[in-house]
């Protein structure tokens, strides 16, 4: 069973009822499966009623589902070949941010994402994908190593933000993230940015200033963390719900601003339920897009990415 | 506002410059009592501590360019609360308050004149604006003066005051990082200079854009450069910041800045500076 929200707790309730239920069956005494498949019914319906009204709070959490698939995930169930390339040639490999060769359907790309780990080791041997100056720096390194031999990157965006800390500031955070968006709009291949989970702030658009922004149902993208910005503007950080709403994070509301490209529908109860649907769907459209901008020149590509961060206004 | 506190708002100008509290005013640094017009003369810098307070535009363009003579550029229109946004109070209220306190329509006003003799145009951000932050009205402005100075074939030198990124705008105040770098790859495509002078405070996603990507890097002495706040790494880190940490001379040190210049000898670098980029050779093929 995964790990439960705090707002699906009813649905655990039933859930955890039915697998009781199917162990007394297993046991054989009466037949309870009638039982079961009406719960099971009404579980499902709980599901789908739950997650169509999802509030922008909730969606929050289900982005940051500790079981949603993650970068190595996505690699391993959309690539064919995945072959890795390390560091910044500067100070350090960021684990953080994962980067390499990679074949999708047939097209040869470069992958870049970010990388929050899955269980307490491999998380913090990638710092919760809170990525530092050297985890930009090889991200710019392999956009421009991309841009030379005419390979198209594709980036999967999953970060609460840049990390925070004494010695990220001393080597430069803000510098390698300013860089690292001045190496997305300098491309000449194409960029095809899809935000998978937590779109975080600098941390995010450093990686995800695309042709086409991709974005999961019930991905988040935002300037600042919920939490971050109820402790500054309501100097409570018990208001966040009330900033991710004010704030519109989600996938559905940036769709009809017009600041995502393509909203990617979630299996039902969201990508961790059912990681394999997710990535599938995802790929789909990313082949779709990297189909069209492939067919595009160097200059319009470029040109075309830039005119489209101009006209961010919010008009 | 009553009646009252409108008739003696409207006076204020008048009645308090004859009060004490206002010829004088306290060093944020050294504490130290100074006579306001000796401390504006001296381009508010404590004269005993050299503490640089934080100008706005108008006191910046009076001491920037050559006998502060400058033409104020227009203010680009830029959507008022798009996202209709609410939080302790309406973003739509707080805007309407600082273009009544400041007189300017957003955080960043352009102008253009001479600083030592080189053409230039100049954008100074606001502090006093709503911290400086960043939204759409921002970007608008970056984008007009670099686009000013592609016209007049001169650099663009920003003053760069800014809390971050305005999150009352939402995305749209994250799209300003990209959309503010596009108008500095206009600049570098015209082979023209972008220089970055930082001046107390500089933080989050202005710092994540266009005030670490000048071709020079200058800070005023003691100014707060950062990309994250002094609480937040605190928090993450838990652990005391080391002494001087974000300030322009620990970036110095750090190598993220060309130099750090005394206020008043900024007319002068700057000057010197432009005159070298612009002036370089480069022979055609």
């Amino acid at each position: 069973m995964p790990t439960y929200l705090d707002f699906e707790r009813p649905l655990e309730e039933l859930d955890t009822r039915i697998a009781d239920l199917r162990g007394t069956n297993a046991a054989g005494v009466p037949d309870l499966s009638a039982e079961v498949s009406r719960l099971e019914a009404k579980a499902n319906k709980l599901l789908a009623d739950l997650y169509a009204n999802l509030t922008p709070w909730q969606k929050t959490q289900v982005a940051r589902h500790p079981e949603r698939p993650h970068f190595r995930d996505y690699v391993a169930r959309m690539c064919s070949d995945f072959t890795p390339l390390a560091g910044d040639r500067a100070f350090a490999d960021d684990a953080a941010i994962i980067g390499g060769f990679a074949t999708i359907d047939g097209h040869k790309i470069m992958l870049i994402g970010h990388e929050k780990g899955h269980d307490t080791a491999s998380r913090l041997k990638h710092n919760f994908g809170m990525a530092k100056p050297e985890g930009y720096r090889k991200a710019i390194r392999l956009m421009e190593l991309a841009d030379r031999y005419g390979l198209p990157v594709v980036t999967l965006v999953d970060t609460s933000g840049a990390f925070p800390g004494v010695q990220a500031e001393e080597r430069g955070q803000a510098e390698a993230i300013a860089r690292s968006i001045e190496a997305c709009l300098n491309l000449r291949v194409p960029l095809v940015a899809a935000i998978v989970g937590e779109g975080g702030s600098g941390g995010a658009i450093a990686l995800a200033t695309g042709n086409v922004v991709l974005m999961f149902e019930h991905a988040v993208y935002s300037v600042i963390s919920p939490e971050g910005c109820a402790s500054i503007l309501w100097r409570a950080a018990d208001k966040a719900p009330d900033a991710a709403e004010a704030m519109k994070v989600t996938a559905a509301d940036l769709d009809r601003l017009g600041f995502i490209d393509v909203l990617v529908p979630e299996p039902l109860g969201g990508a961790h339920r059912n990681a394999d649907v997710a990535i599938d769907s995802l790929k789909k459209v990313i082949v779709e897009r990297l189909g069209i901008l492939v067919r595009q020149t160097s200059d319009q590509l470029k040109t075309a990415r830039r005119a489209k961060y101009l006209a961010m206004t919010g008009d | 506002m009553n009646w009252l506190t409108r008739v003696r708002n409207s006076l204020s100008a008048v009645v308090k410059r004859e009060t004490p509290d206002n010829l004088w005013l306290k060093c944020p640094a050294c504490a130290q009592m100074i006579f306001k017009k000796e401390y504006e003369e001296n381009l508010s810098v404590c004269p005993t501590c050299g503490h640089h307070g934080r100008i706005g535009p108008k006191a910046r363009f009076a001491q920037i360019f050559d006998e502060g003579r400058h033409s104020v550029l227009p203010s680009p229109k830029a959507p008022d609360d798009p996202l209709k946004f609410r939080d302790t109070k309406r973003y739509a209220d707080r805007i309407k308050a600082a273009r009544t306190a400041t007189g300017a329509q957003d955080a960043l006003i352009n102008a253009q004149g001479k600083i030592a003799g080189q053409g230039a145009v100049v954008g100074v951000q606001d502090f006093a604006f709503m911290g400086g932050s960043m939204g759409a009205g921002v970007g608008a402005a970056f984008i007009a003066g670099a686009r000013a100075a592609i016209a007049a074939k001169c650099p663009y030198v920003i003053f760069t005051a800014s809390g971050g990124a305005r999150m009352q705008e939402g995305i749209i105040s994250l799209m300003q990082l990209p959309r503010t770098t596009v108008a500095i790859a206009e600049l570098r495509d015209a082979g023209l200079p972008y220089i970055v002078v930082l001046t107390d405070p500089t933080t989050g996603g202005v710092t994540a854009s266009y005030a670490m990507l000048g071709d020079i890097q200058i800070a005023e002495p003691g100014a707060l450069i950062g990309f994250a706040g002094q609480r937040v790494i605190q928090q993450t880190i838990r652990e005391t910041l080391p002494e001087g940490f974000q300030r322009a001379e620990y970036l110095l040190a750090h190598g993220m800045l060309d130099m750090v210049v005394n206020r008043a000898e900024l007319p002068e670098t700057l000057g010197k500076t432009i005159n070298y980029l612009m002036t370089g050779q480069r022979k055609a093929a």
